[in-house]
């Protein structure tokens, strides 16, 4: 616990993310590469779908991180609201519309597909609607967060919704299952094993964790540059506190004009 | 239990003085439900397919009017600190709030549904059918409005954003509360089976929504 509280430093945070960064956006980049590659390209077309197929090596990483993130999303809520963490409340507001951008992904392209193999672009059943709830939760969380001034208490009144808002992923995840819907059932983690020949399920893998490692990439970015964005607002209020004369002359002296005790 | 019904009572009454918005939302779900016809046609037959989905939604939507006041003016007069430090807990004075809400809004609406019923041409069945899930359900949509309020409780045009939030929240109430009408009115549908789930919803909602809204009202307080 002590190393793990270490790293969440925000300071610390910045210092070895800087690090990371370039490689895991390096790293997101190949895997992508190979991945289109392979789902483009070296992979057969189906024997019923023909090319269409190639739409789910984007429509499933997308749900999957769709759903991810707000399993992220939640155990930074926890972390807000049981350890009052910043770095916390920075991860799950830099989520939230990295999430909302993967949901839509998944809706767009599995109506894309949709349309073709069930000739609509839009059904009302149980898989479908209930990550359209989650889209909407999405946007609803980004529109709490942008409501209050003070991104503190943002924060820690967004991270109960997160919690509250909870319950939908289980219903989305097994929705499927649970009701007899025009969506195909989990075909890749099952007990008995995967029912996609190999040839399309390796493609299916690196492009899901092509996607995981974008989206890492993307968070530690989003969460950096919100780190950054409660610096500058709490530098602004330093100095909007100061006498005049007192602000003009420290802007001047200090360039960076960061005082040394705004963190995070 | 005395600070309870004390709430309760204050919720009721306040909202039935003047500029309380009861009325209001009584109103709104006339209009709502009477709205509906407009919009897609006079068709009997086909208002009377509907009717039950336009009226647990006219009923959603009134409910989520008076949101913005369920919280926001204890937070703006300093009442919700002398509750806090008190020592009641934060959770029954939501419970309360939200009971006191549904008493005042939900009920006159739900007992109005009936009636507005008929001009949708519902049959008896219908309308005892729709009476009954609303009676079973709406208190879960008070329970779950009531976290909205008080999520967005002192925020500047919080009630518009706690209709955001909540709405999707209440979707599963809104399902199951419509799948028991029609399992009353098809035979192959089951009734009993929506109508628990929707009984399960109003019970867990009374339990779990005053603890997560007193942890947003205490949480957004400092």
């Amino acid at each position: 616990m002590g190393a793990i509280s270490s790293l969440a430093n925000p300071t610390r945070f910045l210092s070895w993310s800087s690090r990371l960064l370039p490689i895991v956006s390096v790293l997101a980049a190949v895997t992508l590469a190979v991945g289109l590659y392979l789902a483009l390209v070296a992979s057969p077309a189906d024997y019923q779908q023909g090319d269409s197929v190639r739409i789910m090596y984007v429509h499933v990483p997308a749900s999957y991180l769709a759903m991810m993130c707000y399993v992220v999303m939640a155990a930074a809520a926890l972390g807000t609201l049981v350890w009052r963490h910043p770095l916390a409340d920075a991860s799950a507001r830099a989520a939230a519309p990295i999430g909302a951008a993967f949901t839509f992904l998944a809706l767009f392209t599995g109506s894309v597909w949709g349309k073709p193999m069930w000739g609509t672009w839009w059904v009302w059943d149980a898989r479908l609607t209930s990550v359209l709830v989650l889209f909407i939760m999405y946007l609803g969380l980004i529109a709490l967060w942008r409501a209050f001034d003070d991104p503190t208490r943002g924060a820690r009144v967004a991270a109960v919704l997160i919690l509250v808002g909870f319950i939908n992923i289980p219903i989305i995840k097994f929705s499927v299952d649970w009701w007899n819907t025009l969506h195909q059932p989990a075909s890749i983690v099952r007990m008995d094993g995967p029912t996609i020949d190999p040839s399309m399920l390796w493609p299916l893998l690196v492009m899901i964790a092509a996607f995981t490692l974008v989206f890492l990439a993307l968070h530690l970015a989003a969460i950096r540059a919100e780190i950054y964005r409660r610096r500058a607002r709490t530098t602004e209020i330093m100095i909007a506190a100061r006498p005049a004369s007192t602000a003009a002359r420290s802007v001047a002296a200090s360039p960076a004009g960061v005082p040394p005790q705004a963190a995070g | 239990m005395s600070a309870f019904s004390a709430i309760v009572g204050q919720t009721v009454s306040a909202s039935f003085r003047a500029g309380g918005g009861a009325l209001t939302g009584l109103l709104f779900f006339l209009t709502v439900v009477s709205v509906f016809p407009f919009g897609v046609g006079p068709d009997l037959n086909l208002l009377s397919r509907i009717g039950p989905a336009v009226l647990w939604i006219g009923v959603l939507l009134s409910l989520l009017l008076g949101l913005d006041r369920l919280f926001g003016q204890d937070r703006e007069d300093g009442a919700l600190e002398l509750i806090m430090v008190s020592g009641e807990p934060m959770a029954v004075y939501v419970f309360a709030r939200a009971c006191g809400y549904w008493l005042a809004h939900g009920l006159p609406i739900v007992l109005a549904a009936p009636v507005l019923g008929l001009i949708l041409n519902l049959t008896p069945l219908a309308l005892g059918a729709v009476t009954l899930t609303l009676l079973a359900g709406s208190p879960a949509l008070a329970m779950i409005g009531a976290v909205g309020g008080a999520l967005t409780a002192g925020l500047a045009r919080g009630g518009m954003l706690a209709a955001i939030l909540v709405l999707p929240l209440s979707v599963p109430v809104l399902i199951f509360g419509v799948a028991a009408v029609n399992g009353a009115l098809a035979d192959p549908d089951p009734f009993l089976a929506p109508f628990l789930i929707l009984t399960a919803f109003t019970l867990f909602s009374s339990v779990l929504a005053p603890i997560a809204g007193a942890a947003a009202l205490r949480l957004g307080l400092d």
